[in-house]
């Protein structure tokens, strides 16, 4: 069986269906919500390198690696508000965080 | 010299109550003073200049306003009757001005009410100087506004600020008339202007015009309205209550209003428009009824009270009355006479009072006083030159101005002048009687006070004991001094038209103007005697017609009805004496044999239980009526019906945000998903 550009979709879409469930279906926990952003940004990344090798274009492999260099920015930024956040409230539970409650 | 006169107090009010702070209070009184004092000098310079030279003048300053056939301007009108007000009013003003520096020493407050005297010197310099009614009114407000600033000085005393609001609330009253009276003015007139006015009041002698289909005589409704614009201004029986509560300010300012400033106004304007109220002899009549009953009804309630203040308030408003019932039989000169020497001895009084509660440490109730005579014989000897001027004992004088006032009233030859005689009469034994139960109950007797307060009294400053010599000074030489030029006159001629006149003569001969030139003196010899002729005095000012001139006939009045006021001022005094010195006991028994009479002197003839009943209570059922409209329909549909409105809608989006991330993020995810379809299948559909 050739891999061919479906399969590279498929994979993609399915990864990005993954991280979109695991923002609003996950309950417990901030870090799977970082997680799974991380995973949707993937999704794409994948999309870019595959569609990057199909159409023979190099532009799309030089932006994934400017959006991992951003993604890893951000993971960092966003586990270290984390953090703090942690320190404020004594939880990170999903469920727990309500503040914004109208 | 008259913007001097005029403006002194005026820049010295701007001056200090801008900058009274950064002055400091020394500076402050210095100004006020001094500003005082060169209005003083520069009206009796016009005194000098106007009354005895004979040269009334007009000074138009600037126009005010134009309007059709209204043109309004800001002048000074001096002329005989102004200037004599200018003076009375300056000098006394300055005299309370030199007085309060003293006074007020302890204040904390004490440069906002130097200013504010200066103020209501200036407000009733514009009134006493304007020449149009328009001016006046200006003049007439200035000084319900600075009265109210002044009664409520104190603003922290609950029944300061309650006296302040009421005497400017009475005063609307009075005010309201006062202004539709200026507008019947401009209706008839077509001017509001002095000198038009008093030039055509002759024309319009017989003049209506219609109202809700009724006829009515134009300067009998014109009058009316202005009369009672007077009435509360000048306290006159009906709108009088605001008067006694006036007392709460501090006791300069009670002698500025009543003696040279405020109540005198009412008195002044009757004067001034002496050529309407000539024309309008029903309003005259009702005019001497009016001051005749608030002459009877204040020296009743005069005798009862206990505040040392409102005592002396209450003989104001008296002799008030007494002024106004001489303008009622047209003896305006007489009226403004007695303007004057009140003006003296009324301040004096009330100084003196100021004196006494400043040595007894703020006590006014004459039940707590007593024995101070030795104490502060300075005081002592003021307050008994200002009552023997107040009873109208000669050579003070009060004797003169009450005498020609009441001959005159005897002399008008009316039912409604022989009626204010009578009760007149009356109304000097109790004036008297009052007079001296003040005096015995504060200076005689038994010290009534604690010891500490006693062993604490001590005469008042120099600062304000000059002052009260000043107005001594007038209240015992104004009298004679100035009768002859105010209402003497032709002695000789008055006999013999008194003669023709009772054999039947027409009242035309009545009358015999001397006729002067402008360069001669006014100074007339006639044998030795210097006869002042009080035509000449008063020139244009004052019109009197001939058949109503009751100051003619008042020199020639009956020895016995000169005789009477004196011989029942005596026995006034005597009474209270021997009541108050000698038996103690007596007004207890007096209090439980008619204890109606006394409640009704007492309570002020429930004057003010009256109103409450009448007007106040109405007006705050009003109040209420209109709170309820007010919050019920207008607040509920409007701006609080629009806050509950958003507020609710605000309520009822804000349930949509939880806080809880996955739901945004859900809600996200429909809206890129659905948008997306939407796209596709519009691409699609398009395709």
């Amino acid at each position: 069986m050739v891999i061919g550009l479906e399969h590279y979709l498929a994979l993609a879409a399915v990864l990005f269906t993954i991280g979109v469930f695991g923002i609003f279906l996950n309950r417990k926990n901030m870090i799977v919500i970082l997680m799974s952003i991380e995973l949707m940004l993937l999704a794409v990344n994948i999309n870019f390198v595959a569609f990057s090798v199909f159409i023979g274009d190099l532009a799309g492999q030089v932006f994934t690696m400017f959006i991992l260099t951003v993604a890893a920015a951000e993971a960092a930024i966003g586990l270290a508000i984390l953090v703090t956040f942690f320190r404020n409230k004594g939880s990170i539970a999903v469920e727990d965080i309500s503040d914004l409650r109208g | 010299m008259e913007f001097i006169a005029v403006f002194a107090p005026f820049v010295g009010f701007l001056i200090t109550g801008l900058f009274g702070k950064q002055l400091g209070n020394t500076a402050v009184k210095l100004m006020t003073c001094a500003a005082m004092f060169m209005a003083a000098g520069a009206s009796i310079y016009l005194f000098y200049e106007v009354n005895l030279q004979g040269n009334p003048y007009t000074t138009i300053i600037a126009t005010w306003l134009e309007s059709g056939t209204l043109k309004v301007d800001w002048a000074l009108r001096i002329d005989q009757l102004t200037v004599v007000m200018m003076c009375v009013i300056n000098i006394v003003s300055t005299c309370v001005h030199v007085y309060s520096v003293g006074y007020m020493s302890h204040d904390d407050h004490q440069s906002r009410f130097m200013s504010f005297l200066n103020l209501f010197t200036f407000a009733m310099l514009m009134l006493v100087t304007a020449n149009n009614l328009l001016q006046l009114f200006f003049g007439w407000e200035g000084v319900g506004l600075a009265s109210y600033l002044l009664i409520g000085f104190w603003h922290h005393k609950h029944s300061a600020n309650a006296a302040a609001q009421k005497a400017f609330v009475v005063n609307r009253v009075g005010d309201l008339t006062l202004g539709l009276g200026m507008m019947a003015t401009f209706a008839v007139f077509g001017s509001i202007d002095f000198d038009i006015i008093f030039a055509e009041a002759s024309k319009y002698a017989d003049t209506d015009f219609v109202l809700f289909g009724q006829h009515i005589h134009a300067m009998t409704a014109i009058c009316l309205l202005l009369f009672i614009g007077s009435i509360g201004k000048s306290a006159q029986i009906g709108l009088h209550t605001w008067l006694p509560d006036a007392m709460e300010g501090p006791t300069p300012v009670s002698a500025l209003i009543h003696a040279a400033t405020m109540v005198t106004a009412g008195v002044f304007l009757l004067a001034r428009l002496s050529p309407l109220f000539e024309y309008a002899p029903e309003i005259r009549v009702l005019v001497t009824v009016t001051g005749t009953a608030t002459a009877f009804i204040a020296a009743t309630i005069g005798m009862t009270q206990f505040d040392i203040k409102r005592v002396i308030a209450y003989s104001t408003m008296s002799q008030l009355g007494y002024m106004f019932f001489a303008l009622g039989v047209s003896a305006y000169s007489a009226a403004i006479f007695h303007l004057m020497t009140h003006a003296f001895f009324k301040a004096l009084l009330f100084l003196s009072a100021g004196s006494v509660i400043h040595a007894l440490s703020d006590e006014q109730d004459m039940r707590n006083m007593g024995g101070l005579w030795k104490k502060i014989p300075f005081t002592y000897i003021m307050m008994w030159t200002g009552a023997l001027a107040l009873a109208g004992i000669p050579p003070f004088a009060g004797f003169y101005s009450k005498d020609i006032v009441m001959e005159a009233a005897y002399a008008a030859g009316t039912w409604s002048g022989q009626f204010a005689f009578w009760m007149s009469l009356a109304a000097v034994f109790m004036t008297s009687f009052y007079s001296w139960r003040l005096i015995i109950l504060t200076f005689h007797g038994k010290p009534r006070a604690s010891k500490e307060v006693m062993d604490h009294v001590h005469e008042s400053p120099a600062v304000m004991l000059v002052p009260l010599f000043v107005l001594a000074m007038g209240a015992v030489f104004a009298g004679a001094f100035f009768y002859e030029p105010f209402v003497g006159g032709e002695k000789a001629h008055a006999e013999a038209i008194h003669a023709s006149a009772e054999a039947g003569a027409p009242h035309e001969t009545t009358r015999v103007k001397i006729e002067h030139d402008v360069e001669a003196p006014v100074i007339e010899e006639e044998g030795n005697e210097i006869v002042w002729s009080r035509q000449d005095f008063w020139g244009d000012s004052i019109l009197v017609l001939e058949e109503n001139d009751s100051l003619q006939f008042a020199h020639s009045a009956p020895e016995w009805v000169k005789f009477s006021p004196l011989v029942v001022g005596l026995l006034g005094i005597m009474m209270a004496y021997l009541i108050y010195m000698t038996q103690p006991g007596v007004p207890e028994k007096v209090k439980r044999t008619f204890p109606v009479l006394h409640a009704l002197s007492f309570n002020k003839w429930y004057f003010d239980e009256m109103y409450e009943f009448l007007f106040v209570r109405r007006a705050f059922g009003l109040g209420r009526l209109f709170t309820l409209g007010d919050r019920k329909i207008i607040d509920r549909f409007g701006p609080d019906g629009g806050a509950t409105i958003s507020r609710a809608t605000a309520g009822m989006f804000s349930r949509f945000q939880t806080g809880f991330i996955y739901q945004y993020a859900f809600v996200m995810m429909i809206a890129v998903i659905s948008l997306l379809s939407w796209f596709v299948f519009r691409a699609e559909g398009g395709g």
